[in-house]
């Protein structure tokens, strides 16, 4: 690997995580919408602060272009407010505004600036290496790869700091003001560490892969825990795995490294929402046929329960007195068979001790409708599971 | 009777929502440890009543004291229990950790929890019966459980106002009576708890305290004395028949 390749790659990698650690945080206070909003409406800002500072690079120009995302968070609650239209609406009242002023900034003074609609977009993340920061004669390495390196060490550092507070503030900001934990400071401080990081990655990756990367992570490893750290330890992960994985596609391929990012993002969510073991498309509608059949069971083995007589115990009866498909039936009598919870006698069905034990819970549970009761049941029957 | 303290103390309280008032010139003093009860239709304003209390909302007229000072100077006096439906069971966590959360009010900004939390939290979950439920995610509670993980954390804020809103909305009787419990308990203790209330039938076996809300307020004051249809007409606006247990 050549020294830009690594370069890149690190640049890459440093973008995805300090994109994931506030996108966690957006995907669960439902936010994914104003980062999209606010990675477009930056634009007016850099585009000024370009006019300043004459360096995509500088702190003084990251300020003001975030401050144009933390000004765009606060239009859309003032129009919200109003209670005239909704929070999806007025984002799309706002950002499309500012966006156009930007573009109108930059067509006006085309001559003046180095910098085009696409280049804010979409970014180009093979020129990263090539705008170096140069000390005396010393050379510093990539700018960018400082720029990023800084907003990361702030965004990890605000986090540990204020872990708490991000937590409390999400799941209950009722709760938080009575604890005199002001929800709306940390909104604002989310609010203004995404848009920093989003007008500090622009220039390495574009915005549209900016709002991916904080996305698609978090979104992907929502439907993995129920643990919030190790969601964010999963975005993280998730983020710089497709950074790379993006940037080796892309060389194989030739073609745009934040494209190959962004859709790695995109395959690795679609994977996770087909397989994930829990909340996975798959294992959800395998869940709902278990439950199906399991309900199915019960019913099957409270019916033995209540009648003595053979009669009513016969294979060939059973079928019509539960009123089930042929299928179905078969299906239900293996299970229960395989779990000796029944015993098949000259076509009879009888409940084993097991059986009986079993049903005797399983209706206790249905008439106290008491979740204590069916805690140690759940060990050993899907049905009760989740 | 006259020398007892106020727990909380509100006077001349206008609320609005974009401009609509949705509560209109309360005025409302509920004494030191009482058990009380808010009644009043839906959209009365006693959420509303409740936030405001609370600071969640700003008035746009009145005041409010906690034991006569502002509500940002006592905060470490007041626990909430917030309308269950206003949070989201699916946020990735476990009971015991939104137990915790009780106890950050009082640990302050950037401090984290640390054994004596732990330990707080823990015993509040007792309880309510939810030690068993510890570890398990939020999201695989019943309604009743997520309930009583609320009370829980409310315990672990160790306040002594407690504010509840609608702790009773879908428990079944065992949790309701189970919930009944403790907070004779906290008033046994000295506590003050005010609890918005839906089921009037079970007013006086549970409260001895009840205020009437319907945008103004209809009436407040011991439920032996108040808790009447007289009341009960003038703030649900139909002629209601309560059996009123003497
Ligand atoms: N955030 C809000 N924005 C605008 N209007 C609101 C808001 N919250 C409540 N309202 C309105 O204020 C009025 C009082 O609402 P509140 O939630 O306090 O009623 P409540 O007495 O608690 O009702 P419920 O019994 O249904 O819980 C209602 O008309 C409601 O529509
Ligand atoms: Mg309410």
């Amino acid at each position: 690997m050549s020294s830009p390749q690594i370069e890149i790659q690190l640049i890459a990698a440093i973008v995805a995580m300090a994109c994931a650690i506030p996108g966690v945080f957006l995907v669960l206070r439902k936010m994914a919408l104003i980062s999209d909003a606010i990675s477009h409406s930056i634009l007016p800002g850099i585009v000024i602060g370009f006019f300043v500072t004459q360096d995509l690079n500088s702190p003084l120009l990251i300020l003001l272009a975030a401050l144009t995302g933390v000004i765009t968070v606060v239009m859309v609650e003032f129009i919200q407010k109003t209670g005239l239209v909704k929070e999806d609406t007025a984002i799309g009242l706002v950002f499309p505004v500012l966006f156009s002023i930007g573009v109108i900034l930059i067509a006006k003074n085309a001559n003046d600036v180095h910098l085009d609609v696409d280049a804010v977009l979409l970014g180009e993340l093979a020129f990263a290496p090539f705008d170096r920061l140069l000390v005396g004669v010393a050379d510093w390495g990539p700018k960018s790869l400082w720029v990023m390196g800084s907003i990361l060490f702030i965004t990890i550092s605000l986090l540990i700091l204020f872990y708490k507070e991000l937590k409390v503030t999400t799941f209950d900001a009722g709760l938080s003001s009575v604890l005199g934990i002001s929800p709306l400071v940390m909104h604002y401080g989310l609010m203004s560490v995404s848009s920093v990081t989003v007008v500090g990655a622009f220039d390495a990756v574009g915005a549209i892969l900016v709002v991916a990367l904080m996305i698609a992570p978090a979104a992907t490893a929502y439907l993995l825990t129920e643990d919030l750290k190790k969601m964010i330890w999963l975005s993280v992960s998730f983020g710089v795995f497709s950074a790379i994985s993006g940037y080796w596609a892309a060389n194989f391929l030739d073609a745009s490294i934040s494209g190959s990012i962004a859709t790695t993002l995109g395959v690795i969510f679609l994977a996770t929402y087909l397989f994930a073991p829990k909340k996975g498309l798959i294992s959800v509608l395998y869940r709902q046929k278990q439950q199906r059949i399991e309900v199915s069971l019960i019913t099957f083995l409270l019916h033995l329960n209540r009648h003595e007589e053979e009669s009513e115990r016969h294979i060939n009866h059973l079928q019509e007195h539960i009123n089930w498909q042929a299928v179905r039936a078969r299906t239900v009598l293996d299970l229960a068979e395989k779990n000796n919870l029944v015993e098949i006698e000259n076509n009879v069905v009888s409940l084993t001790e097991k059986g009986l034990a079993f049903t005797e819970k399983s209706l206790e549970y249905i008439i106290s409708n008491k979740d204590e009761k069916i805690e140690p049941m759940k060990e050993d029957f899907f049905l009760f599971r989740g | 009777m006259d020398t007892q303290k106020l727990a909380v103390q509100i006077d001349d309280l206008t609320v609005a929502y974009n401009y609509k008032p949705v509560l209109w010139d309360i005025d409302l003093s509920v004494p030191e440890g009482v058990l009380m009860a808010i009644v009043g239709p839906n959209g009365a304003g006693k959420s509303t009543l409740i936030k405001t209390i609370l600071g969640i909302i700003k008035p746009i007229a009145g005041t409010v004291s906690i034991y006569g000072k502002p509500y940002s100077k006592q905060r470490k006096l007041v626990a909430y229990v917030p309308q269950k439906g206003s949070v989201d069971w699916d946020f990735p966590t476990t009971a015991l950790d939104v137990v915790m959360m009780g106890t950050y009010g009082k640990l302050g900004w950037i401090k984290r929890t640390g054994q004596k939390e732990k330990k707080i939290a823990l015993e509040s979950m007792e309880k309510v019966g939810m030690l068993t439920y510890k570890n398990r995610q939020i999201s695989q509670l019943s309604g009743g459980q997520q309930q009583r993980v609320f009370l829980a954390r409310a315990l672990a804020q160790d306040a002594s106002i407690y504010f509840m809103d609608e702790p009773f909305q879908g428990v079944d009787a065992t949790t309701e009576i189970a919930i009944i419990n403790i907070l004779k308990e906290l008033r046994k203790a000295g506590k003050t708890v005010i609890v918005v209330h839906h089921d009037l039938q079970t007013v006086p076996e549970y409260f001895d305290w009840v205020t009437f809300l319907n945008v103004k307020k209809i009436a407040t004051g011991p439920v032996k004395d108040i808790f009447n249809d007289d009341n009960l007409t003038k703030t649900y606006g139909i002629n209601y028949k309560v059996a009123v247990n003497k």
